[in-house]
């Protein structure tokens, strides 16, 4: 994958494609797995950096829907390639209270996995996936970086999930 | 506010007996408004509408819907379910105005000084803000903003397709006007 200009958007890994797995801090000593989740959906919203007007509302948004996604029991990961501390000042300062991530070191090596890194610009894409229970992508969505992508797609990945699941 | 590569449209029709509404039924246009009390972009924007109402009269049916992003604006859900209540007083409008002229005081005291203002009963205004009677209310519309492609407040509706355009006064007037043309074109 290959990002020749700033307008060119990363074309991120297709449904049925296993989540690669990791393990990111979340804080200066907790440290979230792909793993541990196993048996639940996992929403994952790579953003490019904490701060920026558009990721908070993007996250603020997120935050006001947490209660829809739990209806799911999915769990919802922030992931940018801020540290552990940028990250608790944000969420503090901005009341999220959903784990943001820190794919800080090395540096974006999540986002590359998930091919949605931007060399270039030494940040993610703003991307969305949704993961089963299987830990098997289900849904993957980027957005142009500017655009707030919202959660109607998440919710409709979430639906499907459990339609499939039921039948 | 912005493209997204699926089509953005009203998941939840405009319900006359549900919504509420400024204009004739059988309007030319209907624009549909998610927007929060607290946020600074829709008290920009709450002038522009009032203009776009005033130069399309009858042919312009508008709707507000309730989209409070709480994590940003502390005092947005409280607004919400203050408008809400002034609506069960049939003053929704009325309540929905002060609010956007008085952004910067939107805390209790200030929702309850409004009520009296508007002559609203007082002790049911008081005990459905403290019972939250209509945050359910509020979270419907919320609910189906989000599922509507809501991204932002404010974000817009015109005949239940998402304007992903600025709200600038003429290029909305612009948008509207476009989709009255068309109305017309298929009906």
């Amino acid at each position: 994958m290959t990002n020749t200009g700033v307008d060119q958007r990363a074309t991120p890994l297709p449904p049925g494609t296993k989540a690669p797995d990791f393990e990111l801090p979340w804080t200066p000593d907790q440290t979230v797995s792909l793993a541990e989740l196993r048996g639940q959906p996992v929403i994952l919203a790579f953003y490019p950096a904490d701060w920026s007007p558009v990721c908070s509302d993007q996250m603020a948004l997120y935050q006001e829907v947490l209660p829809e996604f739990e209806k799911f029991n999915a769990e919802l990961l922030g992931i940018s390639v801020d540290g552990v501390w940028s990250h608790l000042a944000f969420a503090k300062d901005r009341n999220l209270h959903f784990p943001l991530l820190a794919d800080f070191e090395p540096k974006g090596e999540v986002a590359r996995a998930y091919h949605v890194y931007r060399a270039n610009v030494g940040t993610s894409e703003r991307a969305l996936y949704v993961i089963d229970t299987d830990g098997i992508v289900r849904w993957s969505y980027v957005s142009p970086v500017s655009v707030n992508p919202g959660a109607d797609g998440i919710l409709r990945a979430l639906e499907n999930l459990r339609k499939k699941g039921a039948s | 506010m912005s493209t997204t590569e699926w089509e953005a449209v009203l998941t939840m029709p405009v319900a006359e007996d549900r919504d509420h509404i400024q204009g004739p039924a059988e309007a030319a246009v209907t624009l549909v408004e998610y927007g929060d009390y607290e946020c600074p972009y829709c008290g920009a924007a709450y002038p522009i509408i009032k203009q776009v109402q005033a130069r399309m009269g009858e042919r312009l049916r508008f709707v507000f819907r309730n989209f409070p992003i709480t994590t940003s604006h502390p005092h947005a859900e409280q607004a919400a379910e203050a408008a809400e209540a002034a609506a069960a007083q049939g003053r929704f409008w009325q309540m929905h105005d002060l609010l956007y002229e008085n952004q910067q005081r939107l805390r209790d005291q200030d929702l309850r000084a409004y009520a009296e203002q508007l002559g609203l009963d007082l002790k049911l205004f008081d005990r459905e803000l403290a019972d939250h009677v209509h945050a359910e209310r509020v979270r419907e519309d919320f609910m189906s903003g989000v599922r509507s492609g809501v991204n932002g407040t404010p974000t817009f509706y015109i005949n239940g397709v998402r304007h992903d355009d600025s709200y600038e006064i003429e290029t909305l007037l612009a948008a509207l006007e476009q989709a009255a043309a068309q109305d017309r074109g298929t009906g």
